[in-house]
């Protein structure tokens, strides 16, 4: 575990020591090619702002009318009947929806369940190995300006629900119940 | 259906808060979300700027491109509408590799990058093309090889073994990635079937 969190902590530092190496070696005006990309972050967080505010306050209006709670409810005895532990569905509904809220939601099942329960290693699995769709989606295409997703968040939604089964799957054939 | 989901989630939560008494609460979220969503954008501008001018510096280093040409076999097999030898491989060559190492500070500007070039490539400057779904497909279901927050939670709550989802969360993220691209190409197939749309 030392070595993981040796490693997290010296990734970022050695990339960034190794592309201004490379850049210097190869002849690149550094200082003034950093300052060039730069430039280009102001312009793209600015454009992100309306994509995603639209989208956090839908989401946010939706999770705060207690109508999500109401539709994990309805998931609830569908889940029982499959097998799968109840108290896991919202996660996996809420993790393609907001980040933060799912962080939360797998910290408190962490916390209720303990880390090394059924429910604990299912949450840490998922939590590790899908990503938040809705945000994704809406700070990459709003960053570029593209304003139909096509088939985009159809196969986003798809991949989660996936990967949500395939965690269950795994979870359950490498530690059991 | 962007549309339609996201009207979707606000009418069904502003009638559910009729019914249920939860107006106030609703109230509160949509200007607490909104300031949220500004805090987030502005949030990013030091990460945009400093991420986006440290790959500048790679980019015209020709580094960018190395690392593309690493992963060349793999990488045109999943996009072959972008040319060979173009930075958009580049870009999301490192979006991958910077997601993979759980960077996501330094994968979404790799990643905006990516979306920029393959703009760049796309005929139609308002629906995304097939090389951005299949990008998007393959970062939603991201691979991960270590799952670093989610190991500092579990250390934080006392788990005997903190780093034992590290194999569970690359299985499953690895099955779900690959299962993203097959209904990715599932979807394309269908598009180009239906009067040859792309």
């Amino acid at each position: 575990m030392a070595f993981v969190q040796l490693l997290s902590a010296w990734l970022i530092p050695i990339t960034i020591a190794f592309i201004l190496l490379y850049g210097t070696v190869k002849k690149v005006p550094t200082y003034e090619a950093f300052v060039e990309g730069g430039k280009e972050g102001i312009q793209i967080a600015f454009s992100i702002i309306p994509y995603l505010v639209g989208m956090l306050v839908s989401i946010s209006i939706f999770r705060a009318s207690g109508a999500l709670d109401y539709m994990m409810n309805g998931i609830k005895p569908v889940a029982d009947a499959i097998g799968l532990p109840a108290e896991v569905v919202p996660l996996a509904v809420v993790r393609t929806v907001s980040g933060t809220a799912a962080l939360g939601m797998v910290t408190d099942l962490i916390a209720t369940y303990g880390p090394d329960s059924f429910i604990g290693r299912l949450a840490s699995t998922i939590q590790g190995s899908t990503e938040t769709t809705l945000y994704v989606l809406t700070v990459y295409f709003g960053a570029v300006g593209i304003k139909k997703m096509g088939d985009a968040l159809k196969v986003g939604i798809l991949a989660d629900i996936l990967s949500f089964i395939v965690s269950f799957f795994i979870v359950l054939l490498i530690f059991g119940k | 259906m962007v549309n339609l989901i996201w009207v979707a989630m606000a009418v069904i939560g502003i009638v559910f808060a009729m019914m249920n008494g939860t107006m106030n609460e609703v109230n509160e979220a949509i200007f607490k979300s909104a300031k949220e969503a500004v805090t987030i954008s502005i949030g990013m501008i030091s990460i945009l700027v400093f991420w986006l001018g440290l790959m500048r510096i790679a980019e015209e280093a020709g580094l960018l491109a190395r690392i593309a040409a690493f992963f060349k076999p793999l990488v045109r097999r999943l996009f072959p509408e972008v040319p060979p030898n173009h930075p958009a491989l580049g870009y999301i060559v490192s979006n991958m590799v910077a997601n993979m190492f759980g960077l996501g500070s330094a994968a979404t500007p790799m990643g905006i990058k990516a979306m920029e070039e393959l703009k760049k490539l796309s005929r139609d400057q308002e629906e995304a093309s097939r090389s951005m779904i299949t990008f998007l497909a393959i970062n939603t279901s991201s691979i991960t090889l270590i799952p670093t927050t989610v190991i500092s939670i579990r250390m934080t709550y006392g788990s005997a073994s903190p780093g034992e989802i590290i194999g569970t969360t690359l299985v499953a993220s690895t099955i779900s990635t690959i299962g993203a691209v097959c209904i990715d190409r599932y979807y394309y197939w269908k598009r180009t079937r239906k009067g040859g749309k792309r």
